[in-house]
């Protein structure tokens, strides 16, 4: 007789994940939230973007962040000064990401019924975060000038999973050997479909741009 | 560093099966990990080292990992190739329109439990 016995089992790790994903994109869908989950590496300038977005957006819908770090609250704290909206921070405890059961439970911690958009900055990392679907309608990440053209070869599972990219910091353009048509080739190559917005999230340039394509995800999400 | 995370979401799923075959302890979980899973196998049998020390239902768990090689199959020509030596982009053709057949995978293959 063989000392061990053998179950099978054959279950993705991530197949738990991925349906509480959809669940949760489903409840969002009924109750009329959209959910933007922001990825990128730390110091792209997320949180300088987003106060941007958010000041050409909060007279029109209503807006909420939810920051994801691995500790320290200065995220949220900047949201909520820089443009007066309502703002949490999450903890991930050392984890690298947030998976939908997490997403979840930030939700909890808002007020979704006086919400029409939901902004998810996810932890500053382009490896992690790429591998859980978080549950949200779209996944927007921002690559700044001074990482270099070529990161979407270096970190493709990121790119193909973004609609959208932003380019930030365009003004520092001249002093960076940084190529956008290459950039936009390399994101092409990733994921075709891939919107790409050059933005400068200091001096506000094409960020309008980002704000309106937005706000149109937000207003038909809610039809 | 997503192996510890990814080593939680093991040990979750391995007790649920663990707990429907009514079995009280695992000697050994078989993983298949893909070769472009993102997941080093390597750091994800450290991280599993230290967070079986915390379930009495695992204690001494051995955590075995099938690497499964990366594939990729060109829709241009059909062909078949290693995806680590040539990416997204064909050798034969030099066409991008290609997708991942195998070599993705994070999956736990079977549980091994002893035998009474």
């Amino acid at each position: 007789m063989d000392e061990v016995k053998v179950i099978e089992i054959k279950k993705s790790i991530f197949a738990e994940n991925d349906k509480d994903a959809d669940d949760l994109r489903k409840e969002l869908k009924t109750r009329g939230v959209y959910l933007l989950n922001l990825m990128s590496s730390p110091g792209s300038g997320k949180t300088t973007t987003l106060v941007r977005t958010i000041n050409l957006l909060k007279d029109k819908i209503r807006i909420a962040v939810m920051e994801a770090d691995i500790d320290s609250d200065v995220d949220a704290v900047k949201i909520k000064e820089a443009t007066g909206i309502k703002s949490i921070q999450l903890h991930t405890g050392g984890m690298c990401h947030l998976d939908a059961g997490m997403t979840r439970q930030g939700l909890d911690n808002l007020p979704l019924g006086d919400v029409d958009l939901v902004v998810l900055e996810n932890v500053g990392n382009l490896v992690c975060p790429a591998e859980f679907d978080t549950g949200s309608c779209r996944n927007a990440m921002i690559l700044s000038v001074p990482e270099g053209d070529d990161k979407p070869l270096k970190y493709p599972l990121m790119f193909s999973v973004c609609d959208v990219v932003l380019i930030n910091k365009t003004d520092v353009l001249p002093y960076f050997d940084f190529d956008m048509d290459k950039c936009r080739e390399y994101i092409h190559m990733r994921n075709p479909e891939a919107k790409v917005f050059p933005v400068c999230a200091k001096t506000g340039e094409g960020v309008d741009v980002f704000a309106e394509w937005l706000l149109g995800e937000v207003r038909t999400w809610k039809k | 560093m997503h192996e510890l995370g990814i080593v939680f979401y093991i040990i979750r799923d391995v007790k649920q099966a663990a707990l429907e075959n009514h079995v009280d302890h695992v000697s050994a979980v078989v993983m298949d990990i893909g070769e472009v899973s993102t997941v080093v196998p390597e750091y994800l049998i450290d991280c599993w080292q230290w967070a079986v020390g915390k379930e009495p239902m695992l204690t001494g768990c051995e955590l075995k990992i099938n690497l499964i090689p990366a594939v990729t199959r060109c829709e241009d020509c059909g062909k078949e190739y290693d995806t680590v030596t040539h990416g997204k982009t064909c050798p034969f053709c030099k066409g991008s329109n290609t997708f991942l057949l195998r070599g993705n995978e994070v999956e736990i293959k079977e549980i091994e439990v002893p035998n009474n």
